[in-house]
């Protein structure tokens, strides 16, 4: 057992900090949810899929590296190391490509993924509905099979960047007959197309971070289907664990993040300041946090790669890096004292975004009952 | 990077677990609380035919000499078997201590001319003892450790303070709010050793470990009984582990279980390696580990309810333990000081 580097991962590291420095914005972009802000967001994907780093785990022909899991992991240090931009077409990469690696023919990986590792083609995700948050199985927005494909309508919520993405891909109902999750169908759809209104929704921090989607007769062909029609539930539960999972929050980011909270403790240590000790403590403990979320990791990595599989485990990492990711903002504010309400700061900003996080990719809840269930064996 | 167990080393943890299981450790835990301490040795003498008291003494002195990964791997599953006796003092730390003393061209202090020849007390003949489970030792290092932990059924008491090592007579006992365990305050007794500063700290530095896997079995016991009486103690028509509130709060134990122990494990590679980074290693998977068993420890006495809060039940063999162990050794906040002091040292840094 050992933690020793791998020199080919570390070779791999040296050139993710040689591609990256060129391409970083100097300056940090304009929020993602405004208009502006996304439309430099995507100018950076570009420049990021021009040094072929938008995607180092796909396949070489859709733009990647096919990097192993463990320099995904170096990449995702080195990217938030280096403070990079939140990434715009996160929900295509990390919760629609798997998915479509899993379940979509070759038609659909040819025709989708390579617009979208460039940000061509920016992807949101349109799952809940207002009757159907943690109860996923109870949507009611339907799909009625019609001449060459679907036409959807209902209304979907929450959907993350909705506002300013391109397409959307989620769960409607294809047999009115069928309840719960069966029955359901997973497409994909222009955001664009004629009967889709967006209403885009401020969120805490004002921006329009998240938007409804109202549907009505949306016309969908049938290659954006995927998997077969009625098999839509399978086919989300894989997305679900990786969302859940390694895809959708690399110890990266918060090793950075605990970095940053470092220097901000450091910036306090020559003044005197009441409760210090406490607050050192829980910096320590962010730390200690972030450190053991890396090395967890590592194990499922090595784990993974002796034929191990990730599954309900997800659960254990998601309730871990989402609690960790509130309590070490709310260190920071704390040791800014008064200034910690100042709005449009780094740490603030961080805060309300952390606080989605119990809610996001599965309430806690949901996952402290699948833990208990599933992995400790209680009874449902 | 390999970040696993190995084959080898998931089978050495599953073989301890199965002598365990089939040797009656809650009986001898109660038998020793009751100051019978022979059914605990004849469980010791089981461990050290499985070579668990050899880890940690060097193959020159007749030990195994093995990783402190296969240490921790061990403590853990004497922890989570709620194994009596002085396991951090003997099989960990003062292993390391005396092997320190007796290292190099100059071994250190009085032993020095007899540690290579037949006298009778050369740390050769101490650590072969310990290896073979002939000899039970234990081990005070005020502050920090500021009891010996029961010295009474140990043959070898050690005390080392301000740097200095001596081979203490055992005093009166104090009790513990753990009925298994008995605490000796030692008095300078014959030195054997002067300037041992740093032999001393390797000693804490395996004895923390240790506990901190003891901590982490501890608390995987816990749970392992809090869910099994929560799938069959009934109440309202159904087992209790249906309520939601006793699923989260027993899936929080898991969580705080299964990120601890890979902190236990890059802890026991830095001691290993002797790494710049072991004391900061070291003390973050104590911290974890006790935080992890502490929680542990409260929800399974509220899982059991009132039955947990009575000397019958098995899970009152580890509950005032892991509160034992969560304060020696160090305190939480002295651990805290270590890694956040560590954190801002130029030479180690968060990420070596």
């Amino acid at each position: 057992m050992n933690l020793d580097p791998d020199p080919v991962d570390e070779a791999f590291r040296a050139e993710v900090r040689q591609g990256l420095a060129p391409i970083l914005p100097q300056h940090p972009l304009p929020s993602v949810n405004t208009e502006e802000g996304f439309a430099a967001h995507r100018e950076f994907e570009r420049k990021l899929a021009d040094a072929r780093l938008a995607v180092v785990s796909w396949p070489e022909q859709y733009g990647g590296r096919d990097a192993p899991l463990s320099q995904w992991l170096v990449f995702e240090e080195e990217y938030h190391r280096a403070g990079g931009p939140v990434r715009v077409g996160q929900n295509g990469l990390f919760l629609l490509a798997p998915t479509l690696f899993a379940h979509g023919s070759q038609e659909q990986l040819d025709r989708i993924l390579p617009p979208m590792a460039t940000a061509e083609q920016v992807w949101a995700q349109a799952w809940s509905e207002p009757g159907a948050g943690s109860d996923l199985a109870a949507i009611r927005s339907t799909a009625t099979k019609t001449d060459g494909g679907w036409r959807l309508s209902g209304q979907k919520t929450w959907s993350s960047r909705a506002a300013f993405a391109d397409r959307a891909f989620g769960l409607f109902r294809s047999d009115p007959a069928a309840e719960r999750h069966r029955g359901l169908t997973y497409l994909m759809f222009d955001l664009r197309a004629q009967g889709v209104t967006v209403r885009p929704i401020a969120q805490l921090d004002g921006e329009p971070g998240f938007a409804e989607i109202f549907l009505d007769e949306v016309f969908v062909p049938d290659v954006d289907v995927i998997g077969a029609p009625g098999e839509g539930w399978k086919v989300a539960m894989s997305t679900a664990s990786h969302e859940r999972g390694l895809s959708l929050r690399s110890p990266g980011r918060f090793l950075a993040a605990t970095d940053n909270l470092l220097k901000l403790w450091q910036s306090g240590s020559d003044r005197p300041r009441e409760g210090r000790t406490a607050h050192g403590e829980r910096v320590a403990d962010a730390w200690i946090a972030a450190r053991a979320y890396q090395l967890h990791t590592y194990g499922t990595v090595a784990s993974l790669a002796e034929g191990g599989t990730l599954g309900a485990e997800s659960s254990l990492g998601k309730v871990f890096w989402s609690e960790l990711d509130v309590s070490l903002c709310e260190t920071a504010l704390d040791l800014l004292g008064p200034h910690a309400e100042l709005a449009d700061r780094h740490w603030a900003d961080s805060y309300l975004f952390a606080l989605a996080g119990p809610i996001y990719a599965g309430t806690n809840e949901i996952q402290r009952s699948v833990i208990a269930e599933r992995l400790l064996g209680l009874p449902r | 990077m390999k970040f696993l167990l190995t084959e080898e080393q998931r089978q050495f943890g599953a073989s301890i677990h199965e002598l365990l299981t089939a040797a009656d450790v809650p009986g001898a835990a109660r038998a020793w609380a009751d100051g019978d301490s022979e059914p605990g040795l004849a469980i010791w003498r089981g461990l050290a035919k499985a070579g668990v008291t050899a880890l940690v003494v060097p193959e020159s002195a007749g030990g195994l000499g093995a990783s402190p990964v296969d240490l921790v791997v061990a403590c853990e599953e004497l922890g989570h078997h709620p194994v009596p006796g002085p396991i951090a003092e003997s099989i960990a730390a003062l292993p390391a201590l005396l092997a320190g003393l007796a290292q190099g061209e100059q071994p250190r202090g009085r032993f020095a001319a007899a540690s290579a020849a037949a006298g009778p007390l050369g740390y050769g003949k101490l650590l072969a003892a310990l290896a073979s489970g002939e000899l039970v030792g234990t081990l005070a290092v005020p502050p920090v450790l500021p009891y010996a932990l029961d010295a009474n059924a140990a043959g070898l008491a050690v005390l080392a303070e301000r740097g200095a090592v001596s081979l203490s007579p055992s005093g009166i006992g104090l009790k513990s709010i753990d009925p298994a365990r008995r605490l000796f305050a030692l008095r300078t007794g014959t030195e054997i050793a002067v300037d041992a500063d740093d032999q001393v700290r390797a000693a804490l530095y395996y004895g923390t470990l240790a506990s901190a896997a003891l901590l982490l079995g501890a608390g995987r016991g816990l749970l392992e009984a809090s869910v099994a009486h929560a799938k069959t103690r009934e109440q309202f028509g159904r087992p209790i582990g249906a309520f939601q509130a006793v699923k989260h709060s027993l899936a929080d134990v898991l969580i705080g279980l299964e990120f601890a122990r890979p902190l236990l494990y890059a802890a026991a590679i830095a001691l290993g390696n002797d790494a710049p980074a072991t004391a900061r290693d070291v003390s973050a998977a104590r911290v974890a580990c006790a935080d992890a068993a502490r929680l542990a420890a409260r929800t399974a006495l509220q899982v059991h309810g009132a039955i947990g809060y009575t000397r019958e039940c098995d899970i009152s063999l580890w509950l005032a333990k892991v509160r034992a162990l969560s304060s020696t050794w160090g305190s939480q906040a002295e651990h805290r000081a270590v890694v956040l002091g560590a954190l801002t040292e130029p030479r180690t840094g968060p990420w070596t």
